[in-house]
């Protein structure tokens, strides 16, 4: 028996149109930034490179991606824990509350905050008084980061966490198992691949956010410029070969990233079929 | 360990779980909690566990108030409806959990723990599949690795969530049998939750029969099986024959069928059979006068059970009745044939 919607025509043009679209919007502009980036030839990519502010930019990149992760890991692990393994009053506006940085534009988060923690705004002004400074600062530029990328984790936890239900941590705990046994040895392991996902995506936004973070960076060279706002100042320098210099780099984690992601679902589906 | 549930209640939101309710537990016996879907019993069955906590009441094991004491403490064995093993350990770690779990001062050592573990897998005869992971087992086999897991912390209160609901029919009786062992060896008391009537009947001390919250009897099974409190008992221990009619000269009335009764049966005119209660003949007698026609015939067992239909009755009829009976009176589908009842039962309507 012949599936639905598999006559041979619609076969052949669909498959057509995906491929074509893909290679339109997606394949071509990722090629041509490395093509760009290495149109002068080697040299000048590696002069780029090794650009004092490019490195400035490279080190507040990792430095920011280096405090969300952990953090949102963290945050996101306690969230899916507590939503899905206790039910208390406000439990599903919590669920809803979660999604708000999935929701709001970044641009309007960054805002948000700068209008908070500025030194006119109301958090700011009495930190301006203790000598902290927040906004146009690296700390500043973490937190936001950290607004934006907090609930890849959750999201990515809640669904799984909720499917498997809590007969599991139960019999542990009638077992005598105490809080962090219970997570170390039951919980984890069962919920181990959606964290390294989320934890990747975490990763990958945390590195490419422009947004908000180009709101509350005050764009100080050398000192608040992460690669993706690097990456448009070079360009609004002329140094096209340097802007994509710089592209090419966020590409290449782009990439990178996403072939562990893809090795990583293969690995889940084959461990599924297993269990199935 | 003896177990005392005293006035014990519980809600979800609106609906009423559990109403107050009192049972005591002798230490050693093994209790059947039968009832319906939503009877409450596992939820009873959670409370004594800690798992869930009581609106109001009291638990005690033995002499010790437990009703705040957490799950963690109570020292119990909880066998899981769907098992719950750890899914990513051997069954050997799955078993020794309890006992890796323990605060590092009451651990026992590795060869200890290896010792133990042994000994119950033994018991259990799994000791060949200790490095298996559980998804590589079958039913029965991963429901005796929990069972094993449960026993290893040497708890004195063994709670089981329908322990053998998922398995067919022939490893359930197996398995039955072989917790009856494990109890009487072990000596732990012992509470199952269960909606089959027959693996109440056959596996407790004594049942307690549930619905909508509430104890309806606790009995031993034969006395249970003999004597039901009410309908609801009666009817939920086993299949039941209906005969609704109006009282006239002793004799309850309904189209052409009749049935004699001493007396006016009760507020509600209606008696209950069981379906050996009833003997098949070829003609009416002077105590009953039931017609009806054969729909089907399946020998089950040791019996031949035959579906009944009739115009005066409101829901088909089953009857069983011994083999050489059967031949005897060389029924077929669509033949014609009178009842007798031996038995009436009557009950107040609740």
């Amino acid at each position: 028996m012949r599936r639905i919607g598999d006559a041979p025509a619609t076969r052949a043009i669909l498959i057509t149109l995906a491929t074509l679209l893909t290679t339109l919007f997606l394949v071509v502009p990722l090629a041509s930034i490395f093509y760009q980036a290495f149109a002068e030839g080697l040299a000048p990519f590696w002069h780029n490179l090794s650009d004092q502010y490019t490195r400035q930019a490279i080190m507040l990149t990792l430095l920011i991606a280096l405090v969300t992760v952990p953090v949102n890991l963290v945050f996101g692990v306690f969230l899916a824990w507590l939503v899905t393994r206790f039910s208390f009053p406000g439990r599903r506006l919590l669920q809803t509350f979660i999604d708000i940085p999935f929701a709001v534009s970044p641009v309007v988060a960054g805002l948000l905050y700068l209008l908070l923690y500025g030194r006119t705004g109301w958090l700011g002004s009495l930190l301006s008084e203790a000598d902290v400074q927040l906004m146009f600062a690296w700390p500043g530029m973490v937190l936001v980061t950290i607004f934006v990328t907090c609930p890849f984790v959750a999201r990515e936890l809640i669904p799984l966490m909720q499917a498997q239900g809590s007969a599991d941590e139960e019999a542990a705990v009638t077992l005598g198992a105490g809080g962090w046994t219970l997570f170390r040895r039951v919980t984890l392991p069962k919920i181990r691949w959606a964290l390294v996902y989320g934890v990747i995506l975490t990763n990958a936004r945390a590195i490419g956010e422009y947004g908000a973070v180009a709101m509350v960076s005050g764009t100080i060279r050398g000192e608040t410029v992460t690669l993706p706002l690097q990456v448009e100042l070079l360009y609004q320098d002329y140094n096209t070969v340097g802007a994509f210099t710089s592209a090419a780099l966020l590409a290449a984690i782009a990439v990178v990233t996403l072939v562990v992601k893809g090795v990583l679902e293969w690995h889940t589906q084959r461990r599924g079929k297993r269990h199935a | 360990m003896s177990i005392r549930v005293h006035n014990v209640s519980r809600r979800f939101g609106a609906t009423t779980a559990l109403e107050p309710l009192s049972l005591d537990i002798a230490a050693g016996e093994m209790v059947g909690l039968l009832g319906p879907s939503g009877s409450g019993k596992t939820t009873l069955l959670r409370i004594i566990a800690g798992l869930e906590t009581p609106d109001s009441g009291t638990i005690h094991f033995g002499d010790r108030d437990v009703t705040r004491v957490h799950v963690r403490k109570r020292r119990v064995g909880f066998v899981f409806q769907h098992y719950a093993l750890f899914h990513h350990m051997s069954v050997f770690e799955n078993v020794a959990f309890g006992l890796r779990a323990r605060p590092a001062a009451e651990r026992p050592d590795n060869d200890e723990i290896k010792r133990r573990v042994r000994h119950l897998l033994e018991r259990v005869k799994l000791d060949s599949m200790a490095e298996r992971l559980p998804a590589q087992l079958s039913g029965g086999q991963q429901q005796r690795v929990a069972l094993a897991r449960a026993l290893a912390v040497e708890p004195e209160v063994l709670l089981l969530d329908e322990p053998f609901g998922a398995l067919d029919t022939r490893v359930r009786v197996e398995l039955r049998r072989w917790l009856r062992h494990l109890h009487e060896e072990f000596g732990f008391t012992s509470v199952f939750v269960t909606h089959d009537q027959e693996e109440a009947l056959e596996l407790s001390d004594r049942v307690v029969v549930m619905s909508d919250g509430r104890i309806e009897q606790v009995e031993a099974p034969a006395t249970l099986y003999r004597s039901p409190a009410n309908r609801f008992v009666f009817s939920f221990l086993g299949e039941t024959n209906r005969f609704e009619g109006e009282f006239h000269h002793g004799r309850l009335v309904n189209g052409e069928a009749w049935i004699s009764v001493d007396a006016r049966p009760g507020a509600a005119d209606e008696v209950l059979m069981r379906p050996h209660e009833l003997v098949v003949t070829t003609e009416p007698d002077e105590m009953a006068h039931l017609p009806a026609r054969v729909d089907a015939i399946s020998p089950v067992g040791s019996d031949v059970r035959l579906e009944l239909s009739a115009e005066w009755m409101r829901h088909p009829w089953q009857v069983s009745l011994a083999h050489h009976e059967h031949e005897r009176l060389g029924l077929e589908r669509g033949s014609h044939c009178w009842l007798r009842p031996t038995r009436l039962h009557r009950f107040e309507r609740s």
